[in-house]
Parts: structure tokens; C-alpha cells; sequence
């Protein structure tokens, strides 16, 4: 157990100096998974390198066609932003469902998202509405797409000196929406032994032109199946449709067995997840009219 | 003179007298207390469920600068010269010794191997890593069938099976077998007309205490030690502690700290002697408290059980034989509770023909401690969903049949005592009566009843009362306030006395302070200790008297004591407060006080009945506990909050240990869900308002009509939530906990 330092740069290129100059940097959103892991000696972080000061780090932008979410903005702030409520619930609700209350007031996405737990709550929700990652890093900024960070369980494609700062989502077209819903044996201060989330767009028919869906916690990342977003677009969202998306899900997961739910359970409660967020999200958009 | 009479206070509801404490946070619990020149101890524990322990080799973590004291279990004291006596359960030194810190073997992960003491908690832990243990690893024997396989690796050489007809030659994992019965079994089940006969199996389910155990020892070199701790007996630990070291209980002074939560699991002692011989080897204070992990890893949870049970009834309904086979683990040492197990399975019903039969089986895992109601709330799962499925069997109504088959007053059982002054019958009319039991249910909802049943506990107990200036009262008791005695023994002082609940004082005394009680548990602080408080009031109130008729110059006989007022009998007119009678201590004979000191040898047994609503979602085999009423005699209910605080919290363990509660092991013995993240016991949002409906029927051997209450509310609920699920579900699960991957299995199976 070494002597952490604790660091608070003010610029982004001086956060991404220390990140690549300190040994053992770890980056700091909220620190609700990194300081829990550094009590627990998972991780033994040589220095903590807290982003927060960093203008833009914090804070829910409203651009005309996205949304840009600084990355360490605590979780309870987005679930509780009016905008973000009406235009991404499906988001919102994933974002709400992170730890407890007291865990959103310091949890982020960045966070939730860097970690790179396979039961990352926001991660599906974040995948099904498209965002994107802006990161900064030594070589400049780069975007990357949301469902492209993580590698595997901890481990991400960021760089030495490399952060997400922060989070751009599309802003949904007329008759678009998402929704999330997650399996814990407990109604909350539990993870996800499965997440399901997906967003539709229709016409004005009805028909579905645009979806796509994303699962948590039933592969090493998030598991995204462009055939199982073809099996619905162009349908009518009738069962038959949603089935035949189900199943080519199911199908293409690959969980494991641990202490919080057998393969075979997961894969089961993955359809029925996925089945219940797709006719979530098309009961708002009949709701929208 | 006239006074205003006393308004009785007893089932009344005033704050309880620890309350600000505990909601400002000022109240200190076990890791609250320090000390000048305070080091740090922690526990070196084993990496195997199983093996042999070669060598240790302490050298290099002693060399460490900041370290001060290395122990292992060559500290101890060798031989135990007699067990001691320990309230409700027989303790075997040479266990506790080596489950304190492991001789020959290490018995279970986790398993407490050294410890040091350090100036700061980082250095003790890198100390633990500085030490060398050379093990031999051992086959784990991690289940009830691998235990008592014939080619089952031995846990204890020198154990053989107690309880058999004849003395076993071969050691064996059965620590003992232990055969309740009445009637013949046989005869009773010839003359059934229906007979069923079902397994059931529960988890080990750990206590849940929010509050890690936690000490501070500190040493004298006279040899003098005060030990500061979280625990639900601070004599027992002063025995225990004094026992495993080879010390006089004299020289141990031990202070209850506040205790966030016990249930059982607190009854025994962990860190306190290592901290004591700690500080004894350094000279300094020495604090020492558990993680977490720690808690899960090492410290006793309830028994997993797997439990046989046959009934043979008529078709009416009625039940003429009760069978059942037993199997307790007890984890790494003897003692799991199968024998109470034993000893409560049937007790609630009339069927003249029951036997149990227990055994309790050593598996490397940790040992077991005592969790509220130990070995019952198991039992009557068992019992009570075989009832459940007799019932839908026969087509009776559960609760009908419950009522035709209770015991009443005057029925032996098994265990040798008849029973009286019950009230069972109450629970069940007060269950038929409850608008929940004819509730409509709604699609993928069932409903399950269950009885409990507890005997409840009286043994030793002391305390002390002493009269303040103005007339105040302060009440000295030796047991740990768990569940809001304070404030009973305030309000059962303040109705003795005849003065108001808030002129009384109550405090938690250490072992220098007040005479000798035995531990929080068995549901006996209430019963015993207020016992004991009334009679120290009672010797006040004779010395009260006496003073007054000194002054008045009559005899003490002719002395009337009302309303906390005394009151001349030849002129009633003529009286003196308490107070005014406190403020003549200095010019008459001194001080006033009284002392109460008891062993009650009997105990109110209690009844509960239980309903549960359960809604399962079919596609994944979720499940929510939609309603829940906890029904239960309290004898007399002191302080009605109180009891309905126990029924609730008993109905939310139970609970909780019916749908999610399980330790997992992995094949090496490992537990793998060490934490509350993992180890899911049931947060707020996960339940409904418990509802309760408190049934009086007074015990007549206490002045108020006391019945203990704080186990039974854990005995009715696993059954009650079961029957319900499975009956939402459709399913006839059996085995605990009902969690979501068991239940969806359970209803594809189905289908």
C-alpha cells in the first residue's frame, strides 16, 4: 500500500500530464467504484488525479443536435435534468438506477462507463441512444463510440493520459425513444445481473425506421446485435417482430455463471428485459402520438 | 397532604432513554473508543477451508519497525481446567480457543491464524504479510453429505459421535445425535390415514449485524485490564476472555460499548482475547476491529440445515404423528443449534406421537454463533410448509388446520416441560380475525401462514438502584440494550416506585459496577433482568418505609408506599416524597438504595402466527413481499414499540433469509459474496410495512406479566413467505433461499 497523492489539475492538458507522468495515476470521477477498490486493495492507485475541477467536466449542455454530458456530472444530476428526462428516459432511467441516492450524488457516467463492469448500468442505455466519448489525451481529442471503450471486464481502450470528458448523445428525432430496465433480485443498492436497453424511432405510420438495442451483463461488454436492430426496423413492432429480435439477442449473448446469477438464468432474463424495453420505448412514442 | 397518583406507565411509549444518543451519533459503539498511546491489533487468517499448520514463523513481522507484538496461538492458555457456563449453551473452551486463534489446523477460510499490534492500522497489515505459515493443505469437506460420507475427511480426529447407542470407534464429522420424542411414532403413524413426508433445506444465513465486532483492550503492567467492546454478554467475555488466557475474571474489567445489532452473533468473543493479550505483550492499548469481510469470513452465521420431516393425520385434519431427521452444520466446531432445533419442531402441535432426531455435523466453514431463535426458524420452515401441504393435500384450510391441532395448556412436550399460561389459540383467533387473512389476492399472488415457536430464557441477572438528590432513580443493569430495554427497565422501575419514567436513570454498567447477569439473549432481558430491577426496587421501597417511620417514629409496617409517596397508615395525612425522604440521607443512615439479584429457572414460552402475500413475476422469477403480519403473545408488552420493533425486525430477517440470504462457496471453501453488495439481505424498498398485532396473555411468574419476544418473530416468517411464493408460483420449492434463478427454474420445470 503505497502513498497516494491526490491531484486536482484545472486544465485538460494538465490532467492529461499527470496522468501520463505520474506512476500509478488513476484518473478520479465520483469515485464510487475506484475508491471502494482501492479500500478493498483491488486497485492500488499511486496517485488520484481528480478531474472534476477541469472546466466542462461537470454540467449538462443542450446543443442543437446532441447533448454534451461532462463526464464526472453525478448521476442523480442527470436523472433529475427536466430536458434530458423528456428527451432520453430511457437514460435517465438507467442513470437513476446506479448504486443509491447517496451513490448518484457522486457517481458518474464517465465513471460508470470507465470502469468497465460488464453490468454497467448507463453503458447499455448509453449504446442504444448512439453516444459518442470525446477523450483527451496526449496525441489531442479524439471521439470514439460509447459500445468501443471497453475491451473487457476492467479493461478499456484508453491510452496512457487518456480521460473521457465527456459524453455526447444525439439528440432523438420526432417519434423516437428508449428505455432501460435491469434484473436485481433486490429493488435497489444491488448491480445488474442483467440490462436491457433500446431505442426505437417510427414513422408516422407507426413503423419502426430506426432501433437499436443493447444488453449488459451478459457478455464481456456490451452486447450490441445490428441483426437483432434489423429484425425490428421496418416492422410494426408486432410481437412476432419483437420475438424474432429477442431471439437473435439471446442467441448471440454469452454470460457467465457467477454469485449473482447462473449463464442460463441470464440469458432467459435477457429476452424477457428486452422484450419489456422494446415495448417500453414504443409505449412512449404511442404516448407522444 | 395529597398527591397526584401515579399514572401507570407500563405499555405506555415514551422515548427511549438512549434515543438522542443514537440519532445524533454521539452514542459510542465498539470502534467509537481511543485511548493515549492506542496501537492497532489485526488478524492474520488462512487462505485454506482446510490444512495443517506446519510452522509459523512471526520473526520477520516482529522486526518490522512500529510493530509491537506478534501472537499466536502458543499465547493461549493450554488446558482448560472446566467449561464455562454460558446462559442457554454449553461452551467448549478448547474450540473456542482454537476458533479464536487455530492451533493444529485451520478449520475454515478465514480462519484467524495470528495477530499483531501496530502503531497504525497500515502497518498491522503489512505486519500480517511479514509473517511465514507453512501449511499443508487438506481435503474440504464443505456439505452435509461430503461430511458425513465413511470415506469424509475427519475435521477433528479425537471426535466421536455422542449420542449413539454405543461409543463409536472411528472418528466422525457427526459431533452428536440427540433423540427428542413422546409417544411411539410408529404406533402413531400405523394409525394415519394420510402420511407425508418431505425434505427441506435453508442456507446459512449470517446475523447481518450492521455494526462489525470491535474492541479496545487495554493492559495495566499491575495486571489490571479494562476491555472496552461491542457485545451482547460483557460477563460472558470477561469469563471467556479471563478462560482462553489463563486470567483471574477479577482483574478483566469489561464495558459494554452500544451494540449496532447483535441477534445471536455477538454472544461469543473473536477479537477481545487477542486484543487483551495483545496489550498484555506491548503495554499499550490495543484496538482492533473487523471489516466487513472479515465479519462474513470468520464470525458465526445460523446453520444450513437439511430437515426430514413425515406427518401422519386423519383426514379430518387431525395429527397423530410428527417424525423428523435433522442435519445441522455447525461449521468448523461443534455446537450448531439442531439440539433447540429438535426441541422446537413440533412443540406447537397436539399429535401425541413425535420424535426428532438431531445431528450435528462439523464442515469447514465458520462457526456457527447463535442467531435469534437459533436452530428454530429452520425447523419451522420445515414444519410448517409440510402443514401447508397437508392442508391443501386434504382440503382444510391452513389455518383451521393449525387450530385443530394446537397445543394447549397442560400438554407435555417433548423436552420435559408441560406447557402452561400459553397463547397460541389467541395468536390463531387473532390471525382469523385479521382483515389480511380474507384479503383478495390478485393474479401470481399466494398467500402462507405459519406458526412460531420459542421457549424463551430466565437465568441470572443482577441490578442495582440508587437514589439521586431530588428523587430521582438510577438503575445499573449488567445487559447490553439490544432492543430498547433501557427504557422497560425505566418503565417497569417507574411503576414499582410509583414515579415518573422520566425520574429514572437506566445505565448499561461494566462488570466492576453492577452484580453478575448473564448475556443479551434468549430473549430473557426484559423478563430476568426487569425482574431483577423490580426487586432492587422493591428492597427500596422497604428502605423508603423504614426511613419514614423513623421520622414518624411508628413501625415500618404501619408505613404505606404509594404513588412514590409515603404515606403514615395511623394518619394519612402525614406523608413524605422520595424526594423528601432522599434529602435525609446525610442526617439518618446514608444513602438509599436496593439490589436485585436472580435466577429465574422458568421462562414464558411464546407463540407467534404469521401471514405472508408474495407476488412472483412468472418470466423471471422475481418475487415481492406484497403484505406481511406478524402476529405474537407478548405476556405483557412493557413498551409496545419495543415489541412491535422486534416482530418486524424478526419478520425482515426471516424475510430476507427465505428470498436472498445464502453464504456461496466456491469448491475450495472460499465464500464468495463477503459483502452486503453480494450477501443480499433485504433493503428498505424491498419490503412492506410489517404489520403487527401484539396478543396479551400475561405470564403469571412476573410481576408485570412479562413473555420475552425477541426471537420468535424470526421463527414463522421463512415458512409463511415460502408457502406463499410457491403458491404464487405454482411451485412446491423447498429449499431456502427462493431466490430468482430457483424460482424461474422451478416454474419452467413446471411447465
Amino acid at each position: 500500500m503505497g502513498v497516494q497523492a491526490y491531484r486536482a489539475p484545472r486544465s485538460i492538458p494538465e490532467a492529461v500530464s499527470l496522468l501520463s507522468s505520474e506512476a500509478g495515476a488513476f484518473a478520479l470521477g465520483g469515485g464510487t467504484d475506484l475508491l471502494v477498490q482501492q479500500r478493498s486493495g483491488a486497485r492500488q492507485p499511486g496517485s488520484f488525479i481528480d478531474l472534476k475541477r477541469i472546466p466542462g467536466m461537470l454540467g449538462i449542455e443542450q446543443l442543437p443536435s446532441l447533448w454534451r454530458i461532462g463526464a464526472a456530472t453525478a448521476c442523480g444530476e442527470v436523472a433529475s435534468h427536466p430536458g434530458l428526462r423528456s428527451e432520453l428516459p430511457g437514460l435517465v432511467e438507467a442513470a437513476g438506477l446506479i448504486g443509491s441516492k447517496q451513490v448518484q450524488g457522486r457517481a458518474s457516467l464517465g465513471g460508470n462507463l470507465c470502469n468497465a463492469s460488464p453490468a454497467a448500468d448507463s453503458v447499455p442505455a448509453l449504446v442504444a441512444n448512439r453516444a459518442v466519448l470525446v477523450v483527451a489525451g496526449p496525441e489531442g481529442e479524439r471521439r470514439i463510440a460509447a459500445e468501443c471503450l471497453t475491451l473487457g471486464p476492467g479493461r478499456t481502450v484508453l491510452g496512457r493520459g487518456e480521460f473521457v470528458c465527456a459524453i455526447e448523445i444525439p439528440r432523438p428525432a420526432a417519434r423516437q425513444s428508449d428505455a432501460y430496465l435491469r434484473f436485481i433480485p433486490r429493488t435497489e443498492m444491488d448491480i445488474a445481473v442483467v440490462g436491457a436497453a433500446a431505442s426505437l424511432r417510427v414513422d408516422e405510420g407507426g413503423r419502426c425506421i430506426a432501433a437499436r438495442i443493447a444488453l449488459g451483463a451478459v457478455a464481456p461488454t456490451v452486447l450490441t446485435s445490428p441483426e437483432a436492430d434489423a429484425a425490428l426496423t421496418g416492422s410494426m413492432l408486432e410481437p412476432e417482430a419483437i420475438a424474432a429480435c429477442v431471439a437473435i439477442a439471446q442467441a448471440a449473448c454469452s454470460p457467465i455463471s457467477d454469485r449473482r446469477g447462473t449463464a442460463e438464468f441470464r440469458r432467459h432474463v435477457a429476452g424477457v428485459l428486452l422484450r419489456r424495453v422494446i415495448l417500453a420505448a414504443s409505449q412512449r412514442l404511442a404516448k407522444e402520438g | 397532604m395529597t398527591h397526584a397518583p401515579h399514572i401507570p406507565v407500563v405499555g405506555s411509549r415514551p422515548q427511549r432513554p438512549d434515543g438522542a444518543d443514537k440519532v445524533t451519533g454521539r452514542a459510542r459503539y465498539g470502534a467509537d473508543l481511543s485511548l493515549p498511546g492506542m496501537v492497532w491489533g489485526a488478524v492474520l487468517r488462512s487462505p485454506h477451508a482446510h490444512a495443517r499448520i506446519l510452522s509459523i514463523d512471526t520473526s520477520a513481522a516482529l522486526a518490522l519497525p512500529g510493530v509491537l507484538a506478534v501472537l499466536t496461538s502458543a499465547d493461549m492458555a493450554a488446558n482448560f481446567s472446566a467449561d464455562v457456563a454460558a446462559g442457554e449453551s454449553h461452551i467448549d473452551l478448547q474450540d473456542m480457543s482454537r476458533n479464536v486463534l487455530a492451533r493444529e489446523k485451520v478449520l475454515y477460510h478465514g480462519h484467524a491464524v495470528a495477530a499483531v499490534a501496530a502503531t497504525s492500522q497500515r502497518l498491522a497489515k503489512e505486519a500480517l504479510k511479514a509473517i511465514q505459515v507453512e501449511y499443508a493443505p487438506l481435503p474440504v469437506v464443505l456439505d452435509l453429505d461430503a461430511a458425513m460420507h465413511p470415506d469424509a475427511p475427519v475435521l477433528h480426529p479425537g471426535m466421536f459421535t455422542r449420542g449413539l447407542p454405543e461409543t463409536p470407534s472411528v472418528a466422525s464429522n457427526i459431533a452428536s445425535r440427540l433423540v427428542m420424542q413422546k409417544g411411539n411414532v410408529d404406533e402413531g403413524f400405523a394409525e394415519a390415514e394420510v402420511v407425508m413426508e418431505r425434505t427441506y433445506t435453508c442456507a446459512s444465513a449470517h446475523q447481518g449485524y450492521i455494526e462489525p465486532h470491535a474492541c479496545l483492550a487495554s493492559a495495566g503492567a499491575d495486571g489490571q485490564i479494562d476491555l472496552w467492546c461491542c457485545t451482547q454478554g460483557h460477563f460472558a467475555v470477561r469469563s471467556y476472555t479471563a478462560a482462553l488466557l489463563g486470567l483471574d475474571p477479577a482483574s478483566i474489567r469489561v464495558t459494554a460499548s452500544e451494540i449496532g445489532g447483535g441477534f445471536g452473533g455477538k454472544t461469543t468473543v473473536y477479537l477481545e482475547p487477542l486484543a487483551v493479550a495483545l496489550s498484555r505483550k506491548c503495554g499499550r492499548p490495543v484496538k482492533m476491529q473487523m471489516s466487513r469481510e472479515e465479519v462474513f469470513r470468520a464470525t458465526g452465521p445460523g446453520s444450513a440445515t437439511r430437515i426430514t420431516v413425515k406427518v401422519g393425520a386423519r383426514r379430518d385434519g387431525t395429527l397423530i404423528a410428527m417424525d423428523a431427521l435433522m442435519e445441522y452444520e455447525a461449521g468448523a466446531f461443534k455446537g450448531s443449534p439442531a439440539g433447540a432445533g429438535a426441541m422446537t419442531i413440533f412443540t406447537s402441535y397436539s399429535a401425541p406421537h413425535q420424535r426428532a432426531v438431531a445431528l450435528d455435523v462439523v464442515v469447514n466453514k465458520p462457526k456457527v454463533a447463535a442467531y435469534r431463535a437459533p436452530g428454530a426458524p429452520q425447523a419451522a420452515h420445515a414444519t410448517e410448509c409440510l402443514l401447508n401441504e397437508l392442508a391443501a393435500e386434504l382440503g382444510i384450510d391452513p389455518l383451521d388446520l393449525r387450530c385443530r391441532n394446537a397445543v394447549t395448556n397442560g400438554t407435555p412436550t417433548v423436552y420435559g416441560a408441560t406447557l402452561r399460561n400459553i397463547g397460541l389459540q389467541e395468536c390463531l383467533d387473532a390471525a382469523r380475525v385479521h382483515p389480511h387473512w380474507s384479503a383478495p389476492l390478485g393474479p401470481n399472488q399466494g398467500r402462507g401462514l405459519a406458526v412460531g415457536f420459542w421457549f424463551n430464557h430466565g437465568a441470572q441477572s443482577s441490578a442495582s438502584v440508587h437514589l439521586v438528590e431530588g428523587g430521582k432513580l438510577l438503575v445499573q443493569e449488567g445487559n447490553p440494550d439490544i432492543g430498547g430495554s433501557r427504557a422497560s427497565m425505566a418503565l417497569m422501575a417507574a411503576d414499582t416506585l410509583g414515579i415518573p419514567y422520566a425520574d429514572v436513570h437506566p445505565v448499561v454498567a461494566d462488570t466492576a459496577s453492577v452484580g453478575y447477569s448473564d448475556m443479551t439473549g434468549g430473549s430473557r432481558v426484559t423478563y430476568a433482568t426487569g425482574y431483577a430491577v423490580i426487586e432492587a426496587c422493591r428492597e427500596l421501597v422497604e428502605r423508603l418505609k423504614s426511613r419514614a417511620a423513623t421520622v414518624w417514629g411508628v413501625e415500618p409496617s404501619q408505613v404505606e408506599w404509594r404513588d412514590g409517596v409515603a404515606i403514615d397508615g395511623r394518619d394519612p395525612s402525614r406523608s413524605m416524597s422520595i424526594a423528601e425522604l432522599a434529602a435525609l440521607s446525610g442526617r439518618m443512615d446514608g444513602p438509599l438504595s436496593g439490589q436485585g439479584s436472580v435466577n429465574l429457572k422458568s421462562a414464558a414460552p411464546s407463540f407467534a402466527v404469521n401471514i405472508a402475500d408474495v407476488e412472483v413475476d412468472p418470466e423471471t422469477g422475481a418475487s415481492r413481499v406484497l403484505r406481511f403480519t406478524a402476529i405474537q403473545d407478548a405476556g405483557r408488552a412493557i413498551h409496545p414499540d419495543f415489541v412491535e420493533g422486534q416482530l418486524q425486525g424478526g419478520a425482515v430477517q426471516g424475510i430476507g433469509w427465505a428470498l436472498n440470504e445464502e453464504y456461496r462457496f466456491d469448491a475450495n471453501g472460499v465464500m464468495e459474496n463477503p459483502g452486503f453488495l453480494d450477501y443480499r439481505m433485504p433493503v428498505a424498498s424491498d419490503l412492506p410495512m410489517i404489520d403487527t398485532v401484539i396478543v396479551e396473555v400475561p405470564w403469571p411468574d412476573h410481576p408485570f406479566g412479562v413473555r420475552g419476544v425477541g426471537e420468535t418473530p424470526i421463527c414463522a416468517p421463512i415458512a409463511a413467505v415460502a408457502s406463499a411464493l410457491n403458491a404464487a408460483a405454482g411451485t412446491t420449492i423447498r429449499e431456502v433461499p427462493l431466490s430468482p434463478p430457483r424460482v424461474l427454474a422451478a416454474i419452467m420445470a413446471k411447465d
